[in-house]
């Protein structure tokens, strides 16, 4: 495992939820993942942002580390849960807030 | 032929699809990061096709980004929002097919 694969691996295994993004959750740099954060926010989870364009390694070790090609990327508890477009499904179905109950994270409990 | 056009013959071949639309959006990201002033650069996808039953959102998008690997990883396609559905599926709510 190379020096930045160790890093991420690190960063998704020690935090229950990472964002990597462009920009920060409360400075979005790029719309996708403005929205992702948005929605995370709107769920009051907690989670660790990571501001890939602080690091161009990072920025390019992620998309390896995952064979994911794009930014933002969603990892809970390790395991890699996709980008925007299938977070704002998942979102919309209900099915993130059942992902975050299954594994234990809390969330806002809806009116 | 433009890269729109590329990527409706790949994923045309690839997944002979009920439904395809693929939108040139770069002209919505203009001036931000990854943007070109030639444009071609951010895509929305909303495909229709059998291929994906029985398949996960993850793994529908993996099948989709695999047909355009070398378009994706040379960040020739800076952005690609992707709708995949089967056709026994709803598709109401599709990124790709909200009004801009």
């Amino acid at each position: 495992m190379t020096d930045i694969n160790a890093q991420i691996d690190n960063e998704v295994k020690s935090n229950d939820v990472v964002l990597f993004m462009k920009g920060t959750p409360d400075f979005p740099q790029c719309g996708f993942s403005g929205q992702v954060a948005q929605i995370l926010g709107y769920l009051g989870v907690t989670y660790k942002g990571v501001n890939v364009l602080a690091d161009a390694a990072v920025r390019e070790g992620i998309k390896a580390y995952s064979n994911w090609p794009t930014i933002p990327q969603l990892y809970v508890k390790g395991e890699f849960i996709g980008g925007c477009d299938i977070v704002r499904e998942m979102f919309q179905a209900g099915e993130l807030q059942e992902l975050f109950n299954g594994k234990g994270i809390a969330v806002k409990q809806e009116a | 032929m433009t890269r729109a056009d590329l990527i409706r013959d790949r994923l045309q071949a690839a997944f002979t699809p009920l439904a395809l639309e693929v939108v040139d959006d770069s002209h919505r990201h203009a001036g931000h990061a990854g943007a070109r002033p030639e444009g071609e650069t951010h895509y929305s996808v909303y495909i229709v096709s059998a291929a994906f039953s029985g398949k996960s959102r993850l793994e529908r998008h993996r099948m989709v980004n695999a047909e355009l690997a070398d378009q994706l990883t040379p960040d020739r396609i800076h952005a690609l929002a992707i709708t995949a559905r089967t056709p026994d599926e709803p598709g109401q709510a599709g990124g790709a097919r909200d009004p801009a």
